[in-house]
């Protein structure tokens, strides 16, 4: 029988909690019961602003579902606890119910702190915490923007803190004016000083948000509708404004607590012990409702620790708290922030080392030891670049001039070069330090920066880290000796990326000459169809021109895709997934006279499975000559664009998918890359056409397209990051085909654009000053070899059908015209499909 | 008994062809240097006549380059000499003789295992 953990409050911590105990609660020691208040599982807070850009809130859900199939683990929806027995060890649920624990875990969180303002309750007044609390923001900031559309909605930030800029940002997001009121005399009084204080006020306001600092609100004025319409400030002037949104602070949610007669600290929050148990060793209190070592923490990584604690301690283990810092690096709107260690130089005897350059747009202050070794603190305004190197630093000799931090470039080379010390932290999200890393790499084999985040988890929080852990991931395996391995194959030591820069140099055209002059051997099949891309996407003529056609890989080689029994599938393309009644008959009549097992395709196309080497040639002919070509469902190119039905047909488009995809499937149609690409195109927010999940995804808005990229379906599935908003056709266009040249360019062989984005020096900022600000100077360039893509395309198979000696290759054998009698059919739900003899027989030598 | 598959001109070169020898399917495989060898048409792993389909190359085995063919299904590299699975030493394509006439390519009988 196993003791029933029951967890009130279902956010990040919780989240955190239920995760750490049943990875390593093996024997099922625990039930755990969850009682969210919120009617959806646990999601990411802190990335609440994403939801103006995300659109959907269940892309903020944390982990993986699994976890709440666990049979073990029981998560309530929708349901608050209204009060602890101590004594019968019970929680009194919403419903009426009582529920018995064995351990309880209070994770309720805080609520947003709204200070005794007059009208602070009226319509249009926020707090911004919950998804419920950003969707009736946005709800209300539509609706008055509906009802006005011939001017700005006008809205007020009361908090010029962190929360208080999100929330700005999320006006901003919205289309609404915006102005911050912050009653100290700076913005974020509580991370940087006077000099970043005004950097941010100037990186803030240039973009377009109003700031007024020294300001304390007095009172919302409402409408006679008993909408908010005006603020008024203690100086007695005042202020239109139709949104105030409140984001003077939180406040911990101990009630329950402080009904149970559990201690509770000066300031709120439920008392606990370094173990984060309360004054009763059956209840524990974690993330920031807890008040530990005397203070409340408004922090996810030091909630997290604490949710670490208490499993650990639950299962019988001796984790303490290891203390926290205030530690914290962000973007808000876009601006750069950067606060660590003692950064207002509280200490006795502190040096301070500043530089700042107002044209520029940065503020950054070290805060040093006495004898200005030893790092204790700092402030990054504008640019933060230096915080996942400086940050671990703390307390540690920095063992170079600070300055040598401070200055641009410079920064960057100083940065490079510190050695940091086996128990420094590097993510602090998940308490990672650089020994884990280590080991990782030395010890549990890890070769690649995916392969150590799975394994440690570093960086898979707010990515802050990311940077610095593929440094250190690089440097362990040069120093134990693994080679890292770049090169593409035992023929070739350059990587994919430095073949196509060799190819395309050297201007060679035929393997034998490639291979000669960089590699060694004669190829295997990893650098021949690698090989035979590059020479694809430079533009050598057919694929199966001359010595590039023994290059191929089967499918490229066939023009089809093999499969188990050795015959192939055959897909025509069908742009944008549009298909006349007429076109699909035709397939149909094909599929029907062939006998082709026939499947409609993730990618709003048709897969005609079944059809012989020797067939190929007389499906093609017939296909061809009804109109279609070649889907390239064979090769490492473009496959589909996917639509939705769009604005032609669908009540809710707002421009026409369809028409884009198509245009996009024609553009890139034959396109060879380093892996397959898959683009969608949705007509509207909702995302019909699943765009995230693809190498480029479109999706329409009202002023044009939304650009993502990186997204995959498949073994590891992945959303695609905004790149660029509100673009017109032309300029969509441009994105994208520079963003497939360069990608094509610079990626590994078989690494799809998610994992080209990660790796790549810079990630998706890098590539997008690339694509939008042309950064490295190769816009035309990569416009050119587009352009010259989309003028060379012919269609694959009309090519082959119309070339004899291409067609040779289309038979069974060589010295036997008769097709190959060996394969073996049932039929299935109406359809053929392969019997295999049963199993595969090794022949074994005696 | 030989059967005859092609003229020498008219196989691919660093690729293969499939050639029907009596009831058997073979694999046969042309180098840059005219040497050619003839192995089983059948992929033992998958059980599907596909070896033809494959990609020629080589590897270097103890300081020693092997000419090899891949399988097209689930790329195990074969040995061309000698029909071995180069990653599963146990499994064998088979092997086949071969001779040149003229300039006509012949295929004999299976090899017998070493």
């Amino acid at each position: 029988m196993s003791e029933r953990i029951v967890v009130v409050g279902g956010g990040m911590v919780a989240h955190r909690f239920v995760e750490a105990l049943r990875s390593r609660d093996a024997e099922g020691r625990f039930e755990v019961v969850v009682l969210a208040e919120e009617p959806r599982p646990p999601y990411d807070r802190v990335a609440l602003t994403t939801y103006f850009t995300g659109r959907d809130p269940q892309e903020l859900n944390l982990g993986q579902d699994e976890l709440w199939q666990d049979p073990l683990v029981r998560l309530r929806k929708g349901i608050a606890a209204t009060a602890i027995d101590r004594e019968a060890r019970t929680v009194a649920l919403s419903t009426g119910e009582r529920l018995s624990y064995d351990h309880l875990v209070l994770a309720t969180g805080s609520s947003a702190a709204v200070p005794p303002v007059e009208g602070s309750d009226l319509r249009g007044c926020f707090v911004y915490r919950t998804i419920d609390d950003v969707a009736d923001l946005r709800g209300y900031v539509e609706q008055l923007r509906s009802d006005h559309p011939d001017r700005p909605v006008r809205g007020t930030v009361v908090g010029g803190g962190l929360l208080g800029l999100e929330a700005a940002g999320a006006l901003q997001a919205l289309g609404a004016e915006s102005t911050v009121v912050e009653f100290a005399p700076r913005l974020m009084p509580l991370q940087v000083d006077e000099g970043g204080g005004e950097q941010l006020r100037r990186l803030i306001e240039d973009l377009g948000v109003r700031v007024l600092t020294g300001t304390a609100t007095a009172k919302v004025l409402a409408k006679r509708t008993g909408r908010a319409a005006a603020m008024r400030f203690a100086d007695g002037s005042s202020l239109d404004t139709e949104v105030v949104i409140f984001a003077t602070g939180v406040r911990p949610r101990d009630e329950l607590a402080r009904a149970a007669g559990l201690d509770v600290g000066e300031r709120g929050g439920v008392v606990v012990d370094e173990a984060c148990r309360t004054t009763d060793s059956a209840i524990s209190a974690i993330g920031e409702v807890a008040c530990i070592e005397g203070r409340v923490w408004g922090l996810v990584a030091p909630g997290y620790a604490m949710a670490e604690i208490t499993a650990d301690r639950l299962l019988g283990g001796s984790a303490t708290f290891p203390g926290a810092d205030s530690s914290t690096k962000l973007k808000l709107l876009g601006v750069d922030v950067a606060s660590f260690g003692d950064a207002f130089a509280t200490g006795e005897g502190t040096l301070e080392v500043a530089y700042a350059d107002a044209v520029a747009g940065v503020y950054k202050k070290l805060v040093l030891s006495d004898d200005a070794k030893t790092l204790l603190g700092g402030i990054l305004v504008g640019d933060a670049s230096a915080y996942a190197s400086l940050r671990p630093m703390l307390g540690r000799e920095l063992g170079c001039d600070p300055a040598a931090f401070l200055v641009p470039d410079v920064g960057d080379a100083a940065a490079a070069g510190i050695e940091l010390p086996d128990d420094a932290g590097v993510c602090s999200c998940n308490n990672v330090t650089a020994g884990q890393i280590r080991t990782a790499v030395s010890e549990e084999g890890c070769c690649s920066l995916a392969e150590v985040k799975g394994c440690t988890k570093a960086g898979t929080s707010c990515g802050s880290c990311l940077p610095l852990v593929k440094k250190l991931v690089e440097t362990e395996q040069e120093r134990a000796g693994i080679e890292v391995q770049r090169g593409l194959c035992e023929h070739f030591d350059l990587s994919r990326a430095e073949l196509f820069n060799a190819v395309q140099v050297t201007g060679l055209h035929t393997f034998s000459e490639i291979i000669a002059r960089h590699g060694r051997g004669h190829g295997c099949d990893i650098c021949k169809p690698v090989v035979a891309s590059i020479l694809a996407s430079l533009g050598n003529g057919h694929i199966l021109d001359g010595e590039q056609g023994g290059l191929q890989d089967t499918n490229d080689h066939m023009l089809a895709n093999l499969q188990k029994d050795g015959t192939y599938s055959v897909v025509p393309r069908i742009p944008g997934g549009e298909i006349t009644p007429d076109g699909l008959m035709t397939i149909g009549a094909i599929a029907k006279d062939f006998d082709l097992y026939t499947k409609i395709t993730g990618g709003q196309r048709i897969d005609l499975f079944g059809a012989r080497v020797d067939q190929l040639p007389a499906i093609w002919q017939r296909l061809v000559d009804a109109g279609f070509e070649s889907g390239h469902a064979y090769g490492k190119s473009l496959r589909t664009v996917k639509s939705c039905v769009g604005q032609t047909w669908c009540r809710y488009g707002v421009q026409d998918s369809v028409a884009m995809a198509i245009a996009l499937e024609l553009r890139y149609r034959g396109l060879r890359s380093p892996h397959k690409l898959k683009l969608g195109v949705s007509g509207c927010a909702r995302e019909c056409a699943e765009a995230r999940a693809k190498d480029v995804g479109v999706i329409a808005t009202e002023q044009g397209w939304n650009l993502y990229v990186g997204g995959n379906g498949g073994f590891t599935p992945r959303h695609a990051e905004l790149f660029a908003e509100d673009l017109d056709d032309a300029g969509l266009v441009r994105a994208i085909d520079r963003f497939l040249m360069y990608y094509i360019r610079t990626a590994d062989r078989l690494q799809r654009t998610a994992a080209w984005l990660e790796e790549i020096d810079g990630g998706l900022d890098h590539v997008r000053d690339v694509v939008l600000h042309d950064s490295l100077g190769v816009a035309d360039e990569l416009d050119a070899a587009m352009a010259d893509h989309i003028g060379g395309y012919q269609d694959e198979w009309r090519a082959v059908l119309e070339d004899p000696v291409k067609l040779a290759r289309f038979t069974a054998f060589v010295n036997d015209s008769s097709p190959d009698d060996s394969l073996q059919y049932v039929v299935e739900r109406g359809q053929r499909r392969p019997v295999m003899i049963a199993g595969p027989d090794l022949a074994v030598r005696p | 008994m030989w059967v005859t598959v092609a003229r020498l001109a008219d196989l691919p070169v660093e690729r293969a062809v499939a050639a029907r020898v009596g009831t058997d399917q073979v694999a046969v495989v042309r180098l840059s240097d005219d040497r050619v060898y003839a192995v089983g048409n059948r992929d033992p792993f998958s059980g599907a006549n596909v070896m033809a389909r494959g990609i020629v190359g080589s590897t270097v085995v103890d300081g020693t380059e092997r000419r090899t063919l891949a399988s097209p299904m689930y790329k195990q590299a074969f040995c061309l000499e000698t029909g071995d699975c180069l990653t599963e030493p146990s499994v064998n394509l088979g092997t086949w003789q071969v001779r040149l006439r003229e300039d006509v390519v012949e295929i004999g009988q299976r090899e017998e295992s070493v």
